[in-house]
């Protein structure tokens, strides 16, 4: 085995080398460093790479293989992280210039969880500023590039994990969900990416953009390793007074399971026509009839106030994030200008703010102050919950007539960069299809199904809430038949990028 | 529908704690009217005069824990962290007036 082949391996494999000590973790960890140096001048996933900390934390999983201890299933496997995510003594930014040198003083616990589980932590990757945006381009430090065409977006706001798992430069990626920004990446760059159900993964040291929505989740290159990293990550955490106390779904046996016989497959009628490419809507259609084929009972469902989740989404999400984005005060962490002594506490806040955050984030504050601003609060956020709960009730009724439903999860391919910064509004449409999953709490997933113009596009299930699994149960079973039909994982043709 | 004046955006900024720049002020107030626009369509749905809004996903009420002391995270630690700090505390600008 090369170190570049150690590279190309799926999680499940990589953790399985390892045990059977075909290589150790220590090589996995180097090859992926190997590729990380090689190919990250053009992709630019990562803002931190932390190489020492993850050959030391590979070398304990090697001495503990070697003393005999029992490996857990990731034991050893490489891991980025979104920069949103706090790791204790590697910087964390969530991309703003506000928290640029940041070092937190303690983890996330998902991620003291995963390291437990023997998760090697290569780095952490770009993202929009604090996850705000659908193509990485609102980063403090420059955009991500995607695999498949550097000149286009891969997606936001976890753009960096995505691009750093379809580049093969970690075989695992975390991310966070809010609107999107799990899903539309990985749709666009031909990877997996899951918002579990909300509460279902702690939010314990995930920087705060919007809590009633924001959820941290698996991005993988497989159905399978997204939902080993699903289990590794998941579970109630008493530090997050969100998080569900109950069982974590059985994601790992529903992937291997690939059984959809007699599931009723929803397919939303609202989530297709107007604003979706003709060649997304084209796969989507040949993927339905491939589940039909598997044994799916395909029915039509419609959830009439989907209409309305954008503008909803556009109010609650701002509203938060205002509110949230209050504790960069220049106070107690991150940067602080102009104290100069004379000018007054207030002074040298709004100086501060006005110099760390990005255009999308003040648009996002002003837009969210205004919308709870006294006079407007009933018209615009209270008008948006009562929305949010005629959602949810589209879904419920939705789940009444079928198991799952599906749509596409991103409206178009990756489009080239610079296309749609300077216009909020066509930005904002990249999570028409997304959206509607945050607002309701369910899990939902994107999973690729084929290329349109030669660029991958991916497919959305939607699951109810703490039904997790039959994400993984439909993910498992089509995309064992679309590899049948490819050959093999649509990522073997992503370009080769090393110089 | 709405329309945004730059002097409602500086309010909304200094509300924000936001030192924005006049040509800063100007795109916004453009832009919030696009986006306040398009999300406006919100006031169509009629049937939601009588639901009940959602705050949050999980219906998860007064969660507690056992009042016991615990570790916190060190004091030097944390404020190695901030942009000032002196005696054991974070040092902030001017509150008062100088007066």
């Amino acid at each position: 085995m090369s170190s570049a082949d150690l590279t190309r391996f799926t999680a499940a494999e990589t953790a399985a080398a390892i045990a059977s000590r075909e290589v150790s973790a220590v090589e996995v960890a180097q090859a992926h460093l190997e590729r990380i140096s090689s190919v990250d001048g053009a992709v630019h996933a990562f803002l931190h790479v932390d190489a020492d900390g993850a050959l030391a934390a590979a070398a304990r999983v090697d001495a503990a293989r070697a003393a005999g201890t029992a490996l857990g299933p990731l034991a050893g496997v490489p891991l980025a992280m979104k920069d949103v995510i706090v790791t204790q003594g590697i910087p964390t930014t969530a991309g703003s210039r506000i928290l640029e040198g940041w070092v937190p003083p303690y983890d996330a616990t998902i991620l003291t969880r995963l390291k437990g589980a023997g998760l090697v932590l290569l780095g952490k990757t770009n993202m929009d500023e604090f996850a705000m945006g659908s193509s990485t381009e609102h980063s403090a430090y420059g955009p991500t590039f995607n695999p498949w065409d550097l000149g286009r977006i891969p997606g936001g706001s976890g753009g960096g994990s995505a691009a750093a798992v379809a580049a093969y430069e970690a075989p695992l990626a975390v991310g966070t969900d809010t609107g999107g920004s799990i899903r539309q990446p990985a749709s666009v760059t031909g990877t997996v990416g899951v918002k579990p159900t909300y509460g279902g993964v702690s939010r314990f040291g995930l920087i705060a953009f919007s809590s009633s929505l924001d959820q941290a989740g698996p991005c993988a290159r497989t159905v399978l390793d997204a939902a080993l990293l699903h289990e590794a990550m998941a579970g109630h955490d008493p530090a997050d007074s969100t998080s569900i106390d109950a069982p974590v779904p059985p994601v790992v046996a529903a992937a291997r399971s690939g059984d959809v016989a007699g599931l009723r497959v929803g397919v939303v009628r609202e989530l297709s026509g107007e604003g979706y490419e003709p060649g997304v809507q084209q796969r989507f259609e040949e993927a339905v009839a491939l589940l039909s084929d598997l044994g799916a009972k395909v029915v039509e469902v419609s959830c009439p106030h989907f209409a309305y989740a954008l503008p909803a989404y556009y109010l609650i999400a701002p509203s938060e994030a205002s509110s949230n984005l209050a504790r960069f005060d220049s106070v107690r962490y991150g940067l602080r200008v102009d104290d100069d002594g004379v000018r007054s506490l207030e002074e040298v806040m709004s100086a501060t703010r006005a110099a760390g955050f990005g255009a999308e984030v003040k648009r996002r504050i002003i837009l969210g102050t205004y919308a709870l601003s006294s006079g407007y609060y009933d018209a615009y956020y209270g008008q948006a919950q009562k929305v949010r709960t005629l959602i949810t009730r589209d879904f419920a009724a939705a789940f009444e007539i079928a198991d799952v439903l599906v749509s596409p999860a991103s409206p178009g391919v990756a489009f080239p960069l610079g296309a749609k910064v300077d216009d909020p509004l066509a930005m904002y449409r990249q999570d028409l299809a997304t959206i509607p999953s945050n607002l309701y709490g369910g899990p939902a997933m994107s999973l690729p199904m084929g290329l349109s113009e030669g660029l991958p596009v991916g497919l959305q299930v939607m699951a109810p809430t703490m039904r997790d699994d039959l994400l993984y149960q439909v993910a498992g079973a089509l995309e064992a038949a679309l590899h049948d039909r490819w050959g093999g994982n649509l990522l073997a043709s992503v370009p080769e990028l090393a110089a | 529908m709405p329309e945004i004046t730059r002097e409602e955006v500086a309010h909304l900024a200094r509300l924000s704690r936001l030192a924005l720049e006049d040509a800063e002020l100007d795109a916004l107030a453009a832009q919030l009217d696009v986006i306040l626009g398009a999300v406006a369509q919100i006031s169509q749905v009629t049937e939601a005069a009588d639901v009940p809004p959602t705050t949050h996903a999980v219906p998860l009420e007064n969660v507690t824990r056992p009042d016991v002391v615990r570790p916190s995270l060190d004091r030097d630690t944390v404020l190695a962290a901030a942009p000032a700090a002196e005696d054991g505390r974070f040092r902030v600008p001017r509150i008062l007036d100088a007066e």
